[in-house]
Parts: structure tokens; sequence; C-alpha cells
């Protein structure tokens, strides 16, 4: 298939930026995106131009490094699934397809589609850890976890630091991927005697960082290629609230 | 000229002697300690942040130490280690099934086909129970029973149930717990932590690993860290292949370097190739998918019994097919070790049995497995792999068998370490997928990733500080000639690969070098091919660096740069597989040589000639490296036939 890409380019984080026309051809359908522009990138090399940059490691939905907002809507069309794990068969002849970075104020561009996301990892450490230093670990089966706990708590454990929900939230908050941790560690035995702390502390690290504050739109769930639930912002929320309860 | 010229062996591993047991009590018990007021002023350089480096860069930081922290990613997160799917394994014997430290010790060591060293398996397998109660106590979220107890599953090459597992996404959150751990420190100052960046040589200075040279992604800036000691994390090689189940920006650059500057190499020429990959689709593919080898535990391999058999798969009556893992090793079957299954893989499509475009495939069934348990259950145990699979392919594997085809997966060989896990640059240690230690030439399922954590966690930071209770060592100034002139180095390769502009990408140039390997180098290996293939690298790297075309600037992100840098050493190191491939007359392992194979096509090791480890001395580019010999000693399991028949 043949298609039109208008892409943003945008030299260095201080340069302007602009969406570039470009017209590839003879695009496979078991190409995935991220081949699809590998193919165009080769095409610019040779012609003495700048290929595109993007971020992309393992290209199997894991590492979390890829993301475009495509046609708009962050890691494109399909739902629950990342940049690099979108094929062209979800595209048609003809199509026009726009490709932007992650837009956001904590996010600032630093070529054309690549962000820099170490706000992220501030939040992090910031709280979003169990201390257990090397060494101290008591046998494994000394603390059973019910599997119900252990499966909640896996599944907001999947998020994959990508950003998406980011880019797709109207205020750039960072609700859901912060949520995401407050969950995982709060379900987990071993996540208890800094429960309340961690929330407070990744909270106000969320908030300095420059994120926008939640207001329940749920575009992030949407958007979130591992399907991490938005009832983990309420779970934060309730964290939060008993946090500063006890506080006073 | 001949391919290579041999040197003195390799005399002392420091491995302790006595009870296997007792050895690596015995020299946690002779290393040196530094007092905790001392370490502050010990800087620790870690290079990578997969499981090896996070955990190794965490835990030293957490004694008080002075770490830096390099990857290229944008995030530590982001680690290749971040996408193994199946398990890690550990001795713990909770299905009292009849494990054991010592079985898996003589699993690892059966499985490496005698070519590792016992002293490190042993000590691998003891410290395999203490990794599962570490990852737990950090809210590891591994798989559990409804008694809130933590479930097991089967891998290749093991008749028990000891690979731990976190659904299909076991190497994601060992590496978020150990990425945790490390920002943990980060915040608390012992480690800073360089993301984006990438280090591009080693600075030796008056014989010890003092620092690295390293280019800043984003500025373009090149720059030196100075240290007391270095240590590399930075994965396998498997990519030297372009295809493979490794991350698109795997690399060899830091240990080959490393290698340049000193350090040796040891049996480069092991590596794994995994027998449940996605197939190749076309020749835009930039990489191949691995299908977690768990799959195997329900899932059942076959092939049409008839050469050509174009049929679907669902009018092959059940008489017609060919169950032939099954058939040929009945005792483990589909889960026999993955260099044997791959083999037995390769030779059914050889027989012109392969099933799907180009007959580079063959079944893997779900359907017993789906009657039997029921959809849910396959769901619940394989259900992010099936989607992946369909995401990938567009088929369903619920209703069609998947295709799976053979793929580069993993480097067993690596810079040579001692049983401290240092190189033979004194002050260079070698952690994870990057060094040689304790696969021999095969690594079971769920093995790297036990390995890498307890390098990280629990080796290195006691065997480090023997080295380190000697130093501080003496300061050096940053204008030393030795760092000026590798630093000098560094800018005039960069300098180099942009002057070039030639007229092939350098994309072209790996997929062509990955094809050579593939061809002559990979899944079975002949004295005429690899003479070919080292003639047409060398042919081909040279080409390289007169056709080659680098756009843009050394200023600023340049992706196509960071590539043409990693390429250029896949070339160097390409050759030196070759030479071993070429070297090693035996059969063993990965590592199959036609012209030793038993009767029934199995590899024929040859201990008399061969039970050593190759590590080898560089000597210059396109010049005979040095060979040298550390003879392997097995007094605890005796050498046999491998047999999973
Ligand atoms: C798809 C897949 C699935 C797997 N599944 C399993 C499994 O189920 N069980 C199992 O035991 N094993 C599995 N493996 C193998 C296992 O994942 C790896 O061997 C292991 O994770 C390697 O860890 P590491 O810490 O040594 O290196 P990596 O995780 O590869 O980390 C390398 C680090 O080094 C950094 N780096 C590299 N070069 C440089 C440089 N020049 N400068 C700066 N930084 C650099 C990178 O940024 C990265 O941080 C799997 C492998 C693959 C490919
Ligand atoms: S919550 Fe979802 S969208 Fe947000 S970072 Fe995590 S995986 Fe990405
Ligand atoms: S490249 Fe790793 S998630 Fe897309």
């Amino acid at each position: 298939m043949n298609l039109t890409l208008r892409v943003w380019r945008q030299p260095s984080a201080s340069a302007e930026g602009r969406l570039v026309t470009y017209e590839v051809t003879d695009v496979s359908p078991d190409m995935s995106f991220l081949e699809m522009l590998d193919v165009l990138n080769e095409r610019l090399i040779l012609a003495g131009e700048e290929p595109i940059a993007f971020d992309h490691d393992c290209r199997e939905g894991i590492c979390g490094a890829c993301g475009m907002v495509i046609n708009g809507v962050p890691h494109g069309p399909q739902k629950a699934t990342t940049t690099c794990q979108l094929h062209m068969r979800h595209f048609s002849d003809g199509d026009t397809i726009t490709i932007e970075p992650w837009r956001s104020q904590a996010f600032p561009v630093i070529k054309d589609l690549v962000v820099d996301r170490s706000a992220f990892d501030r939040i992090i450490a910031a709280g979003g850890y169990i201390s257990a230093p090397t060494g101290s670990a008591p046998e494994a089966h000394s603390i059973p976890v019910p599997k119900a706990n252990a499966d909640a708590a896996f599944e907001a454990a999947a998020c994959i630091g990508c950003g998406a929900c980011v880019a797709a939230c109207p205020n750039g908050s960072a609700m859901l991927f912060t949520a995401a941790k407050v969950t995982h560690l709060g379900l987990l035995p071993q996540g208890q005697p800094e429960r309340y702390t961690r929330v407070v502390d990744m909270v106000a690290a969320h908030d300095a960082e420059g994120f926008g504050g939640c207001t329940n739109t749920g575009e992030c769930a949407a958007a979130c290629p591992k399907g991490i639930p938005l009832e983990t912002i309420s779970r934060l929320n309730r964290d939060y609230l008993q946090a500063t309860l006890r506080r006073h | 000229m001949s391919m290579f010229t041999e040197g003195a062996p390799i005399a002392d591993t420091r491995a302790p002697d006595g009870p296997i047991e007792t050895r690596w009590q015995q020299r946690r018990f002779s290393g040196k300690l530094v007092n905790p007021a001392n370490r502050r002023r010990l800087n620790i350089i870690v290079v990578g942040t997969g499981l090896a480096g996070a955990s190794a860069a965490a835990t030293l930081g957490e004694l008080g130490y002075n770490v830096k922290s390099f990857c290229y990613q944008d995030s530590p997160r982001r680690a290749h280690s971040i996408a193994a799917q199946g398990g890690i394994n550990a001795a713990k014997n909770y299905r009292n099934d009849g494990d054991s430290i010592q079985r898996l010790f003589y699993d690892t060591v059966k499985g490496g086909d005698f070519r590792s060293r016992e002293s490190n398996v042993y000590r691998l397998a003891e410290i395999s129970v203490e990794i599962i109660d570490q990852c737990v106590a950090q809210g590891v979220p591994f798989a559990r029973e409804y008694g809130g107890l933590l479930d097991t599953r089967s891998f290749g090459g093991a008749q028990v149930s000891r690979t731990f597992y976190a659904r299909g996404q076991t190497g994601q959150q060992l590496l978020l717990g150990a990425y945790q751990a490390l920002e943990r420190q980060i915040r608390a100052g012992t480690v800073r932590m360089y993301p984006r960046t990438e280090m591009l040589d080693l600075v030796v200075v008056d014989g010890r690993a003092r620092g690295v040279v390293v280019r800043n992604l984003v500025t373009g800036e090149v720059s030196t860290h100075l240290a007391d000691a270095v240590v590399l994390a930075t994965g396998g090689y498997g990519n030297v292949f372009y295809l493979s189940t490794n991350a698109k920006g795997c690399n060899a650059t830091a240990i080959w370097r490393a290698h340049r500057r000193g350090a040796y190499f040891a049996n480069p020429c092991f590596t794994q190739i995994h027998p449940t990959c996605i197939p190749v689709s076309g020749n835009y593919q930039s990489k191949l998918t691995l299908m977690s080898e768990s799959l195997r535990n329900d899932g059942r391999v076959w092939v049409p019994v008839k050469p050509g058999d174009t049929r679907p798969p669902d009018q092959i009556p059940e008489a017609e097919r060919d169950y032939y893992l099954e058939r040929m090793y009945p005792s483990f079957g589909n889960l026999v070790p993955r260099d044997i299954a791959s083999r037995a893989a390769k030779r059914v499509c050889d027989e012109g049995r392969g099933v799907g475009p180009g007959g580079l495939g063959v079944y893997l069934d779900f359907a017993d497995a789906i009657a039997r348990l029921g959809r849910e259950a396959v769901a619940a145990k394989y259900g992010n792999l099936f989607e992946m699979y369909e995401r990938i392919t567009g088929e369903d594997p619920y209703k069609v068998p998947m295709r799976i085809y053979p793929a580069v997966h993993y480097t067993m060989g690596g810079l040579w370490v001692d049983y401290d896990l240092q190189s033979t640059i004194p002050g260079l240690y070698v952690i994870g997928e990057a060094n040689f230690s304790d696969h021999g030439a095969n690594r079971l399922g769920a093995s790297a990733l036990m390995q890498g954590l307890a390098d990280g966690y629990f080796i290195l930071p006691n065997t480090i500080s023997d080295y380190l209770a000697a130093g501080p060592f003496p300061s050096i100034d940053p204008d030393h000639p030795e760092v000026k002139q590798t630093e000098q180095e560094v800018r005039d390769r960069i300098e180099r690969l942009l002057s070039v502009n030639g007229d092939r990408t350098v994309d072209s140039f790996h997929r062509e070098l990955g094809r050579l390997m593939w061809d002559y180098c990979g899944m079975s290996r002949n004295d005429a091919g690899l003479r070919k293939a080292i003639d047409q690298i060398r042919a081909l790297r040279e080409e390289y660096w007169q056709r080659v075309k680098v756009p843009g600037s050394g200023e600023g992100l340049n992706q196509a740069l960071e590539r043409a840098g990693r390429v250029a050493d896949f070339f160097e190191l390409a050759e030196l597989m070759c030479i071993d491939a070429l070297h090693r007359t035996e059969s063993c392992g990965g590592h199959f040589r036609e012209e030793s194979q038993t009767p029934e096509g199995e590899a024929l090791r040859d201990d008399e000639n061969f039970s050593y480890v190759a590590a080898w001395e560089f000597t210059g580019v396109g010049r005979p490296p040095v060979l040298h010999k550390e003879a392997l000693e097995f007094s605890y399991v005796k050498p046999t036939q491998r047999s999973y028949k």
C-alpha cells in the first residue's frame, strides 16, 4: 500500500518544529509501524537527509521506549498496543498518517519524536520501591500473599513507563503511572510499612515535575497499552487521604 | 598466515579448592573487606542497568560505595532484561519433586555440555534460593497458588519444576525490582545515574581499569569518568546476527572495546539459537520475536510426515503428523534443551517438511492443552504470549497452531572472568550475559536471569571488596596521557565514521553481516563455510569503511551514528567468533560442527582435545588472536554423552 505521512520534525529541544510530508510506497501489511519508518529512514539517509529520530528498543511492547501520537492517538488506533507492536495491516492504501511526539510540559522534546521522560524516574526515586537492602530478605514462603492480591498487584506492576497516559491527558497528568506503582506495592504485605509515606512522596514528586492534576477524564486508561485500570487512581486517592489524616 | 597462535594457558581461576559446597564460603572469608567509612571514598563505575548492572549498582550503593551507573536507554528500567518472558530458576524444592542445589548444579553442567567451570556453577545453584527471597522482599509479584505460596513451572533440560515466573513478564518484574532498588539509591545519593550515555572505550592506566570514555547521546559530548574499579554489565552480543530476539540497541561495544584493551574474550562462538521464535516474514524485518520456552510445557511440536505437504494444519490427520521431539526424545519430549530442539527443527525443515511461507517453520500446537485444561486455563498461563503472536502474525493461536522457527537468542560467550568475576584486566569486572561464565556451551532456560541477579546482588559486591581493599588507588589527572589518548581515539573514530560519506547505509551492512553469520556460523558450522565467512567478513569490513553513509554530525542526538559505531565493532567480533568456531573442531551444546556428530546426528564432543575454555587475546584488527586455554576439570559431574532420550 502507499501512504502519506506527516511527521513532526524538530532538530533540537530549542529549535522550532513543524510537520513534514513524506510519501511512502510499497508498504507491506505485515510490517510493523516502526519498520515502515525504518524503510523511510533508509531512504532519507541515502538521499542525504536526516532520518527521523524516535525512541525504541525491544520492539516487543515491553520496554516502554517507543511512543508516538498517531493521528491524534498515543500509540495509534489499536487498543492496548504499543507503537512498536502496531502493524500496518491496520491501515489502508491511500491513508494519510500524522505522527507527533508526546506533548506535555513535563516531557520536553529532545529531537523529532524523542522526548525526555526522566521525570518518571524521579517519581519512582521518591518512593516507588520497598526498602529491602540486599541480604536482608526472609525466606520467600514466610510471607504468603493471597493469589487475588498477587494477581492484582501484578496487573498494576505491568506498567511499562511509556508515558502515553500523560500524552493522552488533557491536563498532562501522570496520575495513572504514579497510581500503578502505588497500587502494585500497596497491595502486597511487604509494601505496607512504607505505604503512606510512599503515596505522599510520590505525589509530591509528581506535582514538582510539572505534571497536571487529575480530573478523572479517563483518557489515560483508554490510551494505556497495558490496560492499567482507572481504579488504581481511586486507590491512590484513598491512600493519600488516609495518609493526610494520619499526619494530623 | 595462520588464523591464530597459541599462548600460555590460564593457570589460576582463583576458585578455592576443597569440597565444592564450601568454596564460596571460603572465598568470602578469605577475601579482604573494606571498612564502611572507607567505602564512601571508593568510586565504582557500573556500565549497564539490566538485571546484572542494576542489582550490582543498587547493592554497591547500599554498601556505601560511590557509584556511577550508565545505560544507553533513556531510563535504566528499559534495559533488555525487561523483555525476558519465561522465568527464573531456583533450587527451592518447594514442590518436593526431588530438586536440590546439587541437582540444579548437575542439570546446569550437563545442560552446558560440560564446558563450564564446576565451582562457578555450584555457587550459582547455591545462590539461586537467596535470589527468590530477595525479589519477594522487594515486592516482585511472582505467580502464586491459591494458598498464597509461590507457583513454579518446568523449563527445558530439567525434570523438576523449579522455574518461578510472573506471567509472561518475569524479566520485567525482576528488573523493575532491581530498578526500584537502584532509584532508591539514586535518591539516597550513593548512585549517580547517567542515562542516554554510551560507553565507547575503557581507560586503562598502569595496568588497571580506571575509567570509561562515554558519549552523551543527547548532546554528543565525549567525556571521561574515572574510578577505582569498572564493572561491565552490558549484556550479550546476539545482534551480531542482525536478526535476533535481542532489543535493537543491544551491542558488543563495551566488551569489545575492553577486549581491545587487553581483556580476554572467552568462547565467542558459543551462541544460543532459541527454538521457539516467530518466523521471518519479509526482508524489511527488523527483529525476531521470541515465544517463551514455557510454551513447550503445554504446546506440542510437530510437522507433517510427508515432505511438501501444504495442507492447512487442521486438514492433516493425526496419523500424518510427526511429533518429532516426542518421538526422538521420549523422556524429555517437547522439553529437550534448546540446542537440541533447534537442531531438530532445522533438520525437519531441511527434509522439506517445514511449514508456512518458505518452509521455514514448525507447528507448536495447543489443541490438546485447550481440550484438556480448557481455554481459560491456557489463557491464564500464556494469554499475553498468544496475544503477542496474534498481533504480529494476524493469526489466532487458540484456533490455528503457532508457527515457530529457531532464532539467535543468547550468547554464552563473553569476556573471560575468574571466580571473582574479574577479567584479565585488574579492576575490570564483568557480570551478567556480558561474561562467559556458568552456562558452558548451552544455557538452560530461565538460568540467565538467575545468573544476572546472582552476579549483581550477591557475588560481585562480595568479591570486588577484595580488590578495592587495596584502594583508593592513586588519583588520576584528567590530563593524564592515557586518558587523553583514549578520549582522542574515541573522537577520531566518530569523525572517521562521519567522514566516509559513502553510498550504503549502516543497516544494509549489518543485514549482510548478519546473513553471513547465520549461514556460516549459525545453527551448524563446517570448516569450509567458516573459512569463507572469515574472508567475506574481512572484505565487507573494508567496504564498510569505504562506503558507509552516516548522516548528520557528532553533535546532538544522532541515532545513525550510534548504530554505525556498534556495527563497526560487530565486524571485528564476528571474525573472532568464526575463528573460535573454526578452531573448535568438536561439537558441543550450541556449537555444532558438521564434522563431529554421532550416527543419529547429535553433537559429538571431543573431551580429550577440547575440554577447555578458549580465551582469546586481541592483537590487532585482522591479525591472528592468541588462544589461551583454561583447562576444565570435572570432579563432581562426570562428563558423559548428553542424552535426553
Ligand atoms: C526475548 C528474550 C526473552 C528472555 N527470556 C528469558 C527468561 O525467561 N529467563 C532467563 O533466564 N533469561 C531470559 N532471557 C535472557 C536474559 O533476558 C538476558 O540474558 C539477561 O536479561 C541479560 O541481562 P544483563 O543484565 O546481562 O544485560 P541487559 O539486560 O542486556 O542489559 C544491558 C545493559 O547495558 C547497557 N549497555 C549496553 N551497552 C552499553 C554501552 N556501550 N554503554 C552504556 N550502556 C550500555 C544497556 O543500556 C543495558 O542497560 C531472554 C532474552 C530475550 C532476548
Ligand atoms: S500507566 Fe499505561 S500509559 Fe501510563 S506509563 Fe504506564 S503503561 Fe504507559
Ligand atoms: S520498543 Fe519497547 S515497548 Fe515499543
